[in-house]
Parts: C-alpha cells; sequence; structure tokens
C-alpha cells in the first residue's frame, strides 16, 4: 500500500476527523451514544456506508453528469443504508431496535455526503474507499469516546455489565449515585466540547486564531 | 495590620517577575488584593472609576447573604424538631461543611485557570461559593456539592474567559446541574428533612414543601406569616422572604445591586401569579408564590448578578420583569417542576446580551432620527 493511500485512511482519525475537526454527524452522536452496544454498531453501520457509498461513486464519477449527481448519490446512499438496515435487523436485532430511526437516518448524516462530494469524485476507487473507511473509524471513536463516559457515568456499565457494583449506591445503603445527566444529549454535546478542548490543545496547529 | 503588611511586601520580590516563585504570581497577588485595598487604578476602557475594587464589592453581597445564612440555619434545625439555640446550632453544623467544600473546590479551580492564563485572581468566587450551599437542599451529599461547583465554575464560568465574562451564573448553573444529575436525591417529600440524628433531632419526618404542596393540593400546611418568616422546609437561604428582605435592602442602600432588575422581578411575576389567579388557575392567595420556593431569594441575589444580567437601563426592566413572569409560568404550566426561579434566571441569563443589542439598537436609531428632523 502506498503511503499516499495509507494517509486517506489515517487523516480522518485523528487530524482530520470527521466529527471533532470537520463537526460533521454531530446529532447522530448526541442520540447514539447514552449506550457503548448502540454507539459502536452506529459507528460500524457508519463506516460501512461511507466506505462503499465514496467506492461506488468514485467508479460511477466521469460517467455521471454534474447536474444529475446529488440524485445518484441519494440513490447509492440510500441503497446502502437499506442494506445496512436490514443486515442490522437480522443478526442484532434488539440493538437494531434501540437504533430505531437513526439507522435510516444515517442517510442525512453529513459525513457520507461530505466524502463523497469532497473526496470520491474527484480521486480514484481506492484511495476513496480507503478515505470512507477512515472516515467511518473516526467517527466510531468519536461515538464509543462519548458513549463511554455517559454509559459509566450515566448508567454505571459498559455494555450492559454492571462496573460500579450496586452495594455503592445510595439505595443500597452506599453513598453513590448515577449521574442522570449524562443519558440526556446536552451532556453529550458537552462532552464532545471536552473532547475537541483536549484534542486541540495537543494538536495546536488546529487552533483558531 | 501593619505587622501582615510588613510580612506581605516582605514575601513580594519572591512572587514577582524574577523571584523564586515567580509564576505564582496571580495566586499571591490574589491573596494580597484580599488583605489591602490595592492603589492600582484602572487606566483604561470604558470603567466606572470608584474607590472600591471588585473584592469590595462582592463582599457586600456576602454581608447580604449573612441573614438568610443565620436564620437558615436556625430553621434547619427546627424542623427537625429541635429548639433554641440546639436548633441553630445544628443547622450550622450541616452547612458549614457544605461551605468549605464550595469555597475549596471552587477557588481552587479558579485560582489553577487564572494562573494558568497569567490573570489576575478577581471576583475570585466570592459570592458564588456562598450562594450554592445556600440554595441546595439540607441533605445534599457533600461530593455532589463539589461535583455541581466544579461543573458550574469549569463549564459555567472558565470556558467562558473567566470572572466577568460568564454567560450564566454560575451558582444556578450549580444547582441546575445537581438538580439534574441526580434528581432523586434533589426532589421528592424525603430531602427537606435531615436523616443525621444529631442533639436529639427527632426522626425524618416526611412531607412536601411548600412549593410542592401548593401545586399538587392547591394548598399548603403553614400560614403566610410562616412563609414571610421563613419557618417552612426548603434550601437553606431560600425559606425566610423578611431574611431575603434585609439582605435586598444592604445590597440596595450600598448600590450594589440594581434595583431596576430586582423591582421588576418581583412586578413580573406578581403580575403573572394574579393573572393565573384570576383565570381560576388556584384557589391559593397569588402572592403566595412570591413568598414560597427560591423565587425572593433568586430575584435578590441572582438575577441582580451584574455580569449575567443586562447591562442597560430598559434591558433590566425587560430581563427582570421575564425572569419574574416565566418562572410563575413553569410554575403553573409545567408538572414536573414545582419551582421555575432556576430555570428562568438560566434563561434569561442566556436573552440578556440579546435584549441589550436591541436596546442599544433603539437607542441609536432614535438617535439618527432625531438628527435627521433636525436637517
Amino acid at each position: 500500500m502506498a503511503s499516499k493511500s495509507l494517509k486517506n485512511l489515517t487523516a480522518p482519525l485523528s487530524g482530520n476527523n470527521p466529527v471533532i475537526v470537520q463537526i460533521l454527524g454531530i446529532c447522530s452522536s448526541l442520540a447514539v451514544t447514552v449506550q457503548l452496544k448502540p454507539a459502536i454498531v452506529m459507528g460500524l453501520s457508519v463506516m460501512v456506508v461511507t466506505a462503499f457509498s465514496n467506492l461506488v461513486m468514485s467508479l460511477l464519477r466521469n460517467g455521471v453528469p454534474s447536474r444529475i449527481r446529488i440524485i445518484v448519490q441519494l440513490v447509492v446512499i440510500a441503497a446502502l443504508v437499506i442494506l445496512v438496515d436490514q443486515v442490522l435487523k437480522a443478526y442484532v436485532y434488539d440493538v437494531s431496535k434501540q437504533l430505531s430511526v437513526y439507522v435510516g437516518l444515517i442517510i442525512t448524516n453529513c459525513i457520507v455526503m461530505g466524502r463523497v462530494e469532497a473526496f470520491a469524485l474527484q480521486n480514484k476507487p481506492w484511495d476513496s474507499f480507503l478515505d470512507g473507511i477512515g472516515n467511518g473509524l473516526g467517527y466510531a471513536a468519536i461515538l464509543v469516546i462519548i458513549a463511554l463516559v455517559r454509559e459509566l457515568l450515566g448508567s454505571g456499565s459498559l455494555m450492559g455489565f454492571r462496573i460500579i457494583p450496586e452495594s455503592m449506591y445510595i439505595a443500597e445503603g452506599g453513598f453513590y449515585s448515577n449521574c442522570g445527566i449524562m443519558l440526556f444529549p446536552p451532556m453529550a454535546l458537552i462532552i464532545v466540547g471536552c473532547i475537541i478542548w483536549a484534542h486541540r490543545s495537543f494538536n495546536k496547529d488546529l487552533q483558531e486564531k | 495590620m501593619k505587622a501582615l503588611r510588613n510580612i506581605v511586601d516582605k514575601l513580594k520580590p519572591t512572587f514577582s517577575k524574577g523571584g523564586k516563585l515567580a509564576f505564582l504570581e496571580s495566586t499571591f497577588d490574589g491573596f494580597e488584593t484580599f488583605l489591602f485595598v490595592p492603589n492600582k487604578t484602572t487606566q483604561h476602557g470604558a470603567h466606572v472609576r470608584d474607590c472600591n475594587d471588585m473584592k469590595r464589592t462582592m463582599i457586600v453581597v456576602v454581608l447580604a447573604l449573612v441573614p438568610c445564612l443565620l436564620f437558615g440555619c436556625y430553621n434547619t434545625g427546627i424542623q427537625v424538631g429541635l429548639e433554641g439555640w440546639t436548633a441553630f446550632l445544628y443547622g450550622l453544623v450541616r452547612i458549614l461543611p457544605m461551605i468549605a467544600t464550595s469555597y475549596i473546590v471552587g477557588l481552587g479551580i479558579e485560582f489553577t485557570a487564572a494562573q494558568l492564563r497569567g490573570h489576575a485572581i478577581n471576583e475570585g468566587f466570592l459570592v458564588s461559593g456562598l450562594l450554592i450551599p445556600l440554595v441546595m437542599p439540607v441533605s445534599t451529599p457533600i461530593w455532589m456539592v463539589a461535583l455541581g461547583t466544579a461543573f458550574a465554575v469549569i463549564f459555567g464560568k472558565e470556558v467562558f474567559g473567566g470572572t466577568g465574562m460568564n454567560v450564566f451564573n454560575p451558582a444556578v448553573l450549580a444547582r441546575a446541574f445537581v438538580f439534574f444529575a441526580y434528581t432523586p436525591q434533589m426532589s421528592g417529600e424525603t430531602v427537606w428533612f435531615s436523616d443525621w440524628k444529631m442533639f436529639g433531632a427527632v426522626d425524618a419526618q416526611t412531607g412536601a414543601t411548600a412549593l410542592e404542596q401548593l401545586a399538587t393540593k392547591g394548598e399548603m400546611q403553614w400560614s403566610a406569616l410562616d412563609a414571610f418568616l421563613g419557618f417552612i422546609p426548603g434550601s437553606f437561604g431560600e425559606t425566610s422572604t423578611l431574611a431575603i428582605l434585609i439582605g435586598a435592602a444592604i445590597l440596595l442602600l450600598t448600590g450594589v445591586a440594581s434595583w431596576k432588575t430586582m423591582v421588576s422581578v418581583f412586578v413580573g411575576g406578581a403580575a403573572t401569579a394574579y393573572l393565573f389567579g384570576a383565570f381560576g388557575a388556584f384557589d391559593y392567595p397569588a402572592y403566595y408564590h412570591l413568598l414560597v420556593g427560591g423565587f425572593a431569594f433568586g430575584a435578590v441575589f441572582m438575577a441582580t448578578d451584574p455580569v449575567t444580567s443586562a447591562q442597560t437601563s430598559t434591558g433590566k426592566y425587560i430581563v427582570g420583569f421575564l425572569t419574574g413572569a416565566i418562572a410563575i409560568l413553569i410554575r403553573q404550566v409545567n408538572p414536573a417542576y414545582p419551582e421555575g426561579m432556576m430555570l428562568s434566571i438560566l434563561f434569561m441569563n442566556a436573552l440578556a446580551p440579546l435584549i441589550d443589542y436591541y436596546v442599544v439598537e433603539a437607542n441609536i436609531r432614535r438617535r439618527q432620527n432625531r438628527v435627521k428632523t433636525v436637517k
């Protein structure tokens, strides 16, 4: 793998992350991150959709007149989202139910169309495919970090397993209590803010003047 | 006094530029200006010039809070069946750890942030640190107070640029955070009564606050006089309208708080309450709304915050009126929260800059029109 192609894969993980640098896909990262499991599934679904929509659009890029390209993109992305939705329903039904409309709403996720418009239409299929995987992974990584904080502090568990022992809770005679505000979307936005804060204090070149 | 001055002067070179502990300059400066009125004067910018610096102004607010604090201690004891000095002592023992926690956590963050930025430590959390314990229920665990304070100072104040730059009042924000994060510990029927059996306190009685009784039953078990004097369950500082009014008098006589905001909050609240009463939304007298819950406390000490409230004169009337009106609106219309003052203050904090902007714009337009007519 040439190093230039590899860069398409690694850049979106940190320096050009879709959520915390390009600020795309914020809504779904607030909506599906109450628990870790749906967040991981959602991240992987978006990764599959971005990767294959990038690949397909890159293959079609010379044959599609630019006037109708949005319609074509929508058809491709919608078809992929329906495929992902069906697979989720078949294999992880409970998670699919938890995610409810948000799987269908991947089609409106700005990352998918943003990468197709900004990258796949100007680049070769292999590079586009890697770019899609990279952006999907970058999105999934942020989702996992947010969900980790929210599930641990909001419900005291991870992936559904209890981390904070029952005996520590006030109801059982302990002193601890779950932080209920973590279950509300506004707190997810504050966590995204904290991640951006930490990320930019390490990557000084990203700081706005 | 002289000896203290000498010690400070002797230490000063160590903390100034070139000294051994120069990196702690802000911290040293903070303590020095806390002990002695600084001799620096403001050099530029459109500031009101006065012999008082910000620390001296803020200490007046702390003094104004003392009646609420003292009565709050006494009432906390009364509510668990104690009398006289034991009641007062009981309340004091309950609130002192909360005050200490909020000051240690808040000042710790404030000093660190000022030091990192190289700013002078200014208002230094003096008022917010006392307000936070006063708006918490008696039985709030200490670690929740610490967490609420930390959240309010970091996300309400420091991320916006520190003292004077905050959009939201830190004390209300701390209360809002703890309320939404730990709802079971902050509301319901048992929280207002203490579970500590000290000095012979009777077993925890349970019962709803006056506000909850009004919301659910349409009447309360206390008389209006009790509610005015403050012998009802509630957060430490908010129960006694009389103590709050003494504080308000101190603030207004010294000119620290704006009477425009304060009066218009009460007017807005009263107008809305009477409006609801006229339409038959409740059977009790409408002025009950001004006596129970955190209405008076919020109006006097929180809505008048010089940083987060409106800056223009007309803006103060509008923001104050809406704060009172929305508080009663939330109490009456939203069944989930019996108390609306906290949310209405935060909401108007967010709107205050916008209202100021339009007030200034309208003024500019009026003066432009005046110039046109002269021509």
